[in-house]
């Protein structure tokens, strides 16, 4: 019995995740521009992975694995939203404009896009 | 980029076909060191290809011929995967069979590697040493050292600071872990020296080559080069003057068993120590190519 | 169950390769990368637990480093370089 409902939590965590990495690698290629496809890549990578890890966990038990699983976990919980903001300032900060939005005057240039 | 994720891919097609060290090796190696490196080189080089006016026809030949050579050679050998080819069934079920009684340790690799084998990775590490060597012969007259201190260091990314600063100590730890741990799982010398090094690595990225060049000097860093070289040599030389082979480790220990637990543990702290300190050194010395920029330019 | 997951995690390994190879900027090629990186780490750890091998999340942790420093590498040496041909100004992204 316990075996059933432990293989349900996982089959759930492991589709949610399943999904939520499919619709956000559509959006990478789906989206616009590149400021918008920060949004997809960044989040569901970093939610995405760790319910996908959560399912595995659960399909672990307590071992080794999951302390190990827990630690990829952790790890990608710090640095997938690190690389995102590094890549995002790197862009800004080299002059690549939103392209449809009106922003506020960037630091380097006055007056609107558009 | 694209090479790094072809080095990702390889490796995972490795790790399908059970060689989980190979994959390991490769992962470290190909995606994470050659990546950087490749971009350090990249950055010294000019925007454009100079074309090369008049085709040269004595290498191409040369090469056209090596190839066929080799070609060649490989039709005298067993198809791939074959049963029963000299090395299936004759070497491999030796050391498949024997290393549980002669060396203890679940990680037959390792055994090959470092036991079986090990003048074979002796010579391994003795080449890496040397490459290493060349590197700084070839570039020490050419690093500039920094023109007003430690400019290159990204102090306005807050984000990114907080968390290397966090991430560099279980960097650190994971590199140990899998250095000891390489007897029992995969890992080793070759791939926790690459990850020991890329704690260095990212560090010299985020906070600047000065910093990391406090952190971890120069001189230290060649220190280290020729001490892991010498470990290994030397945990072989130990059992030279005792009267047996070279590089035999049962003498270390009580038991055959205990020797040999040592001398793997040696030799692979040796390889760990050697690989570590000639990726340390090789991207300071491509780093250091460049005079570094200041922060806002960044 | 893994084997969904692993299918799902090569469709959306795939679509990352059509935005790396698509993307306009460098930045989204970048960010492409990033993320066939990530995905990898997963898949690898799918495939241990597919393979009963556990021993592949060593592989996974490593991954998971690697992609981390190579981004970081790339955004550094990339700002780096247009720098180096064109001084006083920007570079193109």
């Amino acid at each position: 019995m316990t075996a059933l409902l432990l293989d349900a939590v996982s089959w759930v965590l492991l589709m949610a995740g399943c999904v939520l990495v499919l619709i956000g690698a559509l959006g990478l290629v789906r989206m616009p521009d590149f400021y918008c496809r920060l949004h997809p890549a960044g989040i569901t990578d970093t939610l995405g992975a760790d319910l996908i890890l959560l399912g595995l966990m659960v399909q672990a038990g307590f071992s080794l694995i999951t302390i190990k699983l827990l630690l990829i976990g952790a790890f990608m919980f710090f640095t997938s939203p690190t690389s995102t903001h590094a890549i995002a300032n790197a862009a800004l900060v080299a002059g690549l404009k939103p392209e449809r939005a009106k922003v506020p005057a960037l630091p380097e240039d006055k007056g609107d896009n558009q | 980029m694209l090479s790094g994720v072809f080095s990702f891919v390889s490796a995972g097609l490795l790790v399908h076909l059970d060689a989980v060290d190979v994959a390991f090796t490769e992962a470290a190696v190909g995606a994470g060191i050659s990546t950087v490196l490749m971009l350090s080189t990249l950055a010294l080089t000019a925007r454009h290809e100079s074309l090369n006016r008049r085709p040269r026809a004595i290498p191409l030949i040369v090469v056209f011929l090596t190839g066929l050579t080799l070609v060649y050679g490989t039709l005298d050998m067993p198809r791939f995967g074959d049963p029963n080819a000299p090395i299936h069934s004759h070497v491999s079920p030796k050391y498949v069979n024997d290393t549980a009684a002669e060396i203890g340790m679940p990680n037959i690799v390792t055994a090959v590697l470092a036991s079986y084998r090990g003048f074979d990775t002796f010579g391994e590490v003795t080449v890496i040493f040397a490459a290493g060597i060349g590197v700084l012969l070839l570039l020490a007259g050419t690093i500039r050292n920094a023109i007003n201190g430690n400019i290159s260091a990204m102090e306005h990314h807050l984000v990114l600071r907080v968390v290397t600063k966090v991430l560099i100590g279980p960097i650190l730890l994971f590199a140990l872990y899998v250095q000891f741990h390489g007897d029992y799982g995969p890992g080793g010398g070759f791939q926790a020296g690459v990850i020991f090094a890329t704690a260095f690595i990212i560090y010299a990225l985020v906070f600047g080559l000065e910093t990391a060049r406090r952190a971890l000097p120069g001189r230290v860093v060649r220190i280290l080069l020729a001490t892991g070289v010498l470990i290994y040599g030397g945990t072989g030389l130990i059992s030279f003057v005792t009267d047996h082979n070279f590089l035999d480790y049962s003498v270390l220990g009580a038991t055959a068993v205990a020797g040999q637990h040592l001398g793997i543990l040696l030799v692979e702290f040796g390889v760990g120590m050697t690989v570590s300190a000639v990726m340390v050194s090789t991207f300071y010395a491509f780093a250091g190519q460049n005079p570094p920029i200041s922060d806002e330019d960044w | 169950m893994f084997t969904a997951t692993a299918l799902a995690l090569l469709a959306a390994m795939a679509l990352a390769l059509v935005r790396l190879y698509a993307g306009p900027s460098l930045y989204d090629r970048v960010l492409a990368a990033n993320s066939f990186g990530t995905k990898t780490v997963l898949l690898i750890g799918v495939m241990g637990f597919l393979t009963g091998r556990p021993d592949f999340l060593d592989i996974s942790l490593l991954y998971a480093l690697l992609n981390f420093i190579g981004t970081i590498a790339v955004l550094k040496f990339f700002r780096y370089r247009t720098l180096g041909d064109n001084v006083e100004g920007e570079g193109k992204p």
